[in-house]
């Protein structure tokens, strides 16, 4: 017995002829935060729906907490799972209070939590008005609230940042780091985040059903050797006199360098006097995450052709 | 809480939240006082109707109204949560689809039921100040029963509706055509076959086929109890039939219990 809270084997999930899994294989360790990246219709939902029990997979192993997440057993562990669809409107003629204090019934939460979690989610003020009458970006709040309530070992969210403003964001993020560092599991489903890298431990990027990649954002840089962009400022025409910089000038200041040389190439550039400013940059998470994608499609297009 | 009690609790409160309650409430309280008193105008006397008279105009117009009301109630519970996603939620608590399914019964079948004692009940506490007291009590207690279980029935129906329908306003339509059927064509039906067919059906053959819709089950179990002089139409052949009270709402319970056993069925099956 491992202490994984979540292992999938060779999960297959169909939908009729649609394939909506293949062969996915999965572990999720306590406290860790795993980003699960694809685009729309690659099975990021159907995997939460695998997860959470709602579906069951055609072929292969799901446990959770050690249990087959379908099977009675596991309802217990439900109370320590935390999820936010993505697209919930809750009931619209009961207010924010009334909706939160319903899902903490149903979860056997805490009464006392519904109120702190309004105030951690900035609902307080509008916790008496009806929920038809908020914005995108408050029924978000709202559903966060409601993913977070209990206290989840396990949480999994769908979209959470869509609607939220930069400050719930950094909010969001900031509960995000507390859940993790008690320890609880989180996967964060999403297109691409933006500012989430400093946030996940590991990143799986689905398309079409597959995984076609996994592991930390460094091991996932590495794997795609995708340049390090440096641009430089006050160096100007310097640059294009030294032949072993030349070869990785883009523009006039800007540089694309391959990881390995990185440091090199910055020791090199600090050498000029002129230099004024320097900075730095890994390839995103977006970038890692196109060039992974137009791998796989690369991959399946010749696929197709060879067939 | 218990998570029965919980989303019971909530129905309930729904119930309470948009007038449902109230204005069922008052529907049937007009009914019933309208009819005790007034029920005799159409037979052009001006004094108030005895009180089978009462009960057996009550009980068919009760026949229309209930259905519907219980089927309004009801056809979105399941279908409106789905489409506003909170199903999906819902399905990820610490809760099973058999518990949700009972926690909306008891909720929504509440509502309806507290509604028919408090309506039909404020008739009969009026008739009972004026007339026999145990008498108009024995006759509105059996019709204020047969009227929950008529719409605990139509609920119950109404919630397969809502498990079926992929869309709300299908599940609109189906309510609507299952309401008429039940109401109306099943009953033309039965007196087409009657009159075009000479000998065709045995008046406990009639009352055997009636078995098969819980709003005629309903007629029987109020007209059974009255006499036969207060009644007319096809139903007056049925009354003399050996089924007792008793039994026709037993039959009722099953066409309470049936319905929910199928709509079970239905919704664990369903993929959300």
């Amino acid at each position: 017995m491992n202490n994984n809270i979540l292992t999938l084997t060779s999960v297959n999930k169909n939908y009729g002829k649609l394939k909506a899994l293949t062969a996915i294989n999965l572990e999720l360790q306590a406290g860790e935060v795993l980003g699960l990246f694809g685009h729309n219709g690659a099975g990021k939902t159907t995997m939460m729906k695998l997860i959470l029990g709602i579906v069951k997979a055609n072929a292969g192993d799901v446990s959770v907490f050690g249990l087959d997440p379908n099977h009675k057993s596991a309802w217990e562990g439900r109370k320590k799972i935390g999820y936010l669809p993505e697209n919930v409107s809750f009931y619209d003629q009961l207010s924010g209070l009334q909706v939160l204090s319903y899902f903490a019934r149903l979860k056997s939460a805490d009464k006392k939590q519904v109120a702190e979690l309004l105030e951690k989610v900035g609902l307080s003020g509008a916790q008496n008005r009806a929920v038809k009458t908020y914005s995108k970006g408050m029924r978000q709040r709202l559903g966060l609230a409601q993913a977070f309530l209990g206290e989840p070992k396990l949480l999994l969210l769908d979209e959470p940042t869509v609607g939220l403003d930069p400050m719930a964001t950094k909010d969001f993020y900031n509960s995000v780091d507390q859940l993790k560092s008690s320890g609880a599991s989180i996967i964060l489903c999403s297109h691409v985040l933006p500012g989430v890298e400093q946030h996940i431990d590991n990143a799986v990027i689905l398309n079409q059903g597959q995984i076609v990649a996994k592991g930390s954002l460094t091991e996932l840089r590495e794997q795609a050797s995708l340049p390090v962009s440096i641009t430089t400022q006050g160096i100007n025409g310097a640059l294009k006199e030294a032949k072993t910089l030349a070869g990785f000038m883009v523009s006039n200041n800007q540089l694309l360098v391959p990881e390995p040389e990185k440091v090199k190439v910055i020791k090199q550039l600090m050498t000029f006097d002129s230099i004024s400013d320097i900075n730095v940059e890994s390839a995103s998470l977006e970038k890692i995450y196109h060039h992974y994608l137009q791998n796989s499609q690369a991959l399946n297009e010749s696929q197709e052709k060879s067939q | 809480m218990n998570p029965i009690l919980a989303v019971a609790l909530k129905e309930f409160q729904d119930g309470l939240r948009n007038r449902w309650l109230l204005s069922i409430t008052l529907v049937f309280a007009v009914l019933a006082i309208g009819l005790s008193y007034y029920g005799s105008l159409a037979s052009g006397q001006l004094s108030s109707a005895s009180l089978s008279t009462t009960i057996a105009s009550l009980s068919s117009l009760s026949v229309f109204i209930i259905p519907l009301i219980a089927l309004l109630l009801c056809y979105d519970s399941f279908v409106g949560e789905q489409e506003s996603g909170t199903l999906l939620l819902l399905l990820t608590y610490p809760i099973s689809r058999g518990q949700l399914l009972l926690g909306k019964f008891i909720g929504q079948g509440c509502i309806i039921s507290l509604a028919t004692l408090l309506g039909f009940g404020s008739a009969a506490m009026l008739l009972a100040i004026n007339g026999n007291v145990t008498e108009v009590f024995s006759a509105f207690s059996l019709f204020i029963v047969s009227s929950s279980l008529l719409g605990l029935s139509f609920i119950a129906l109404a919630y397969i509706i809502s498990l079926v329908a992929t869309e709300k306003s299908k599940a609109a339509g189906i309510a609507l055509l299952l309401w008429l059927f039940f109401v109306l064509v099943f009953d033309l039906v039965l007196l087409g076959l009657l009159v075009g067919t000479e000998n065709g059906f045995t008046q406990q053959g009639l009352v055997q086929v009636m078995m098969f819709n819980p709003a005629d089950l309903f007629r029987l179990i109020n007209l059974s109890a009255l006499s036969a002089s207060d009644v007319n139409g096809v139903l007056a052949v049925a009354i003399n039939s050996d089924f007792s009270p008793f039994t026709l709402i037993l039959i009722m319970l099953a066409w309470i219990i049936i319905p929910l056993f199928f709509a079970q069925l239905i919704f664990t099956k369903k993929s959300i």
